[in-house]
């Protein structure tokens, strides 16, 4: 299975996005190939397509979108325009924007660049988090608490926090990230690589730490889906107190829920 | 408010569909309880009013506006346990489905030769030797016999297959998913059921050689509650198999060509084998 994640952004890509890339990837030699074409060109690019060829291609885009999704696979334009838009590039940004439209009024998610210099995209829930779980249960939930479990210790920790606080806090609650784990199975490899390419994590080296270290923090991913108000209830029922009693945390979450959307 | 407000308001996507549908999407296959508790929760949720007996109209909102995407929530009946499931099917041609993106393509021709195996089967099921001898005719990179039983379980977990004592059947889930690709491909070799007629895989199928209809066993149980006397419903001979969730005790059967014996039955289905040969 691992020839097809090759095409998606490892975790050196992750780790090097604040800075400029030192070597270009295939992807990214692509991507410099594609320009976005002018309104003008879309429009006359239009002319010579029906409305259903153009809708064909948009519940193409759609769809191929929507499996990614699944796995929470950010997806570059680049592989986006090879695989599945191909001749219909010089409408791109039109295609883009009825595919989002849709994705709003049909599915309430919503369409992100979190990259705009690899022009990476994924879907987060549009829908405000409901009040109660759902009487259906998900596959990903276990996985899910345990990520909330994480977001909540760096966040009341300032938003960065050490990995062995992190290895720490899992081991009190019989996650030890040494060993295999019934449900998790390689807690390390969850925690340090699928929730990082999700983008609910980062992952980073601390400079000059031997043996080497890594601190953690809030994904792209976590930060636009993750309501920081539902993080600090979720600690305070871990803890019984009150969440108004982190008052700090406490505002940056009244802040962050206002500017959120 | 005229009629005519009311019924486009019906048409009218809101956060309790879309609630509705990410679910759906998540899970990939659920059951009509579940699928009613659901419908529930995302009106009670988005404080629309919730009209239990309007979930076939919830789900035809939903659907009007998928279609252009080439999908749909579809219901089907399991060939197992009888009972209905919801699942949010594509049925786009391309490549871009779900299974697209969690098997590479030599594990999607192999799942192929398995759907055509037990299309083509007698009974619906498949051993595994059976799709391990298979393997030899890929044309992609060919599955070694320790990749072929890790697919195999990976396809079980993921609700393609169901495995029993070495044997695999299709999952509800996939032929409620893969109905419309199987008719297209199968025309002449299709099973249908007699009663409900939807594809039949796991079915009984009357012995009389002229007639040879198959009737899905939860079909099978319905039609034949408490009739003393099971006659087929196309050709009138004598039913011979068991009717799933009748009485397990000794009974005395009528051939078709009316020759009395009294046979000891009991619901393993060792012994109906054995009967049955």
């Amino acid at each position: 299975m691992t020839h097809r994640k090759r095409s998606f952004g490892s975790q050196s890509f992750s780790q090097n996005r604040r800075q400029s890339s030192s070597s270009g990837t295939q992807e990214d030699h692509e991507d410099s190939m594609f320009t976005q074409p002018s309104t003008s060109q879309v429009l006359r690019g239009l002319e010579n397509l029906t409305p259903a060829q153009v809708d064909q291609k948009t519940s193409e885009v759609i769809q191929y979108l929507l499996v990614k999704d699944q796995k929470k696979i950010p997806v570059r334009r680049a592989d986006l325009v090879k695989h599945v838009v191909k001749d219909y590039r010089n409408v791109y940004p039109e295609i883009m924007k009825r595919a989002a439209r849709t994705f709003e009024q049909v599915f309430g998610l919503k369409l992100v660049e979190i990259d705009s210099k690899h022009h990476t995209y994924i879907l987060i829930n549009n829908l405000e988090a409901a009040d109660r779980p759902p009487p259906v249960q998900c596959p990903a939930n276990p996985k899910l608490g345990l990520l909330f479990v994480i977001l909540g210790v760096t966040f009341m920790k300032g938003g960065v926090v050490r990995e062995n606080v992190i290895w720490n806090t899992l081991k009190k609650l019989r996650v030890d990230s040494g060993e295999k784990h019934e449900e998790f199975g390689d807690v390390k490899r969850l925690v340090t690589e699928e929730f990082v390419r999700q983008r609910y994590l980062e992952y980073v080296r601390i400079p000059h730490t031997e043996p080497m270290e890594h601190e953690f923090r809030w994904g792209q991913r976590a930060d636009m889906e993750v309501s920081k108000a539902k993080i600090l209830e979720f600690m305070g029922q871990l803890h019984e107190q009150d969440p108004q009693s982190w008052t700090q945390q406490f505002r940056e979450a009244q802040s962050s829920s206002s500017s959120q959307r | 408010m005229c009629f005519s407000q009311i019924s486009s308001m019906a048409r009218q996507m809101g956060d309790s569909h879309r609630r509705f549908l990410q679910t759906m999407m998540i899970n990939g296959i659920t059951d009509e309880h579940s699928v009613k508790a659901l419908y529930q929760y995302c009106c009670e949720v988005n404080k629309t009013p919730h009209v239990p007996d309007k979930l076939d109209e919830f789900i035809d909102t939903i659907n009007s506006k998928l279609q252009a995407m080439f999908m749909q929530i579809r219901k089907g009946m399991s060939e197992v346990d009888g009972h209905q499931y919801y699942v949010l099917v594509n049925m786009a041609e391309t490549n871009i489905t779900r299974m697209s993106s969690d098997y590479a393509d030599n594990e999607l021709e192999l799942f192929r030769k398995i759907v055509d195996l037990t299309v083509c089967s007698e009974n619906g099921k498949v051993s595994s030797t059976d799709i391990l001898n298979i393997t030899d005719t890929m044309t992609t990179k060919k599955l070694k016999k320790s990749e072929t039983e890790h697919l195999l379980s990976r396809l079980v977990q993921d609700k393609w297959l169901c495995e029993e004592r070495g044997e695999y059947t299709l999952s509800a889930r996939c032929i409620i998913e893969m109905e419309p690709y199987i008719r297209t491909m199968y025309q002449d070799h299709l099973k249908v059921c007699h009663i409900c007629h939807s594809l039949a895989f796991q079915c009984q199928i009357c012995e009389n050689p002229t007639c040879g209809i198959k009737i899905h066993n939860p079909c099978v149980a319905r039609y034949f509650k408490r009739r003393t006397e099971p006659r087929c419903p196309s050709c009138d001979d004598f039913w011979p198999h068991e009717i799933p969730g009748a009485f397990t005790s000794c009974k005395v059967l009528l051939h078709h060509n009316n020759t009395a014996s009294l046979i000891f039955m009991s619901t393993t289905a060792e012994v109906e084998d054995s009967v049955a040969q």
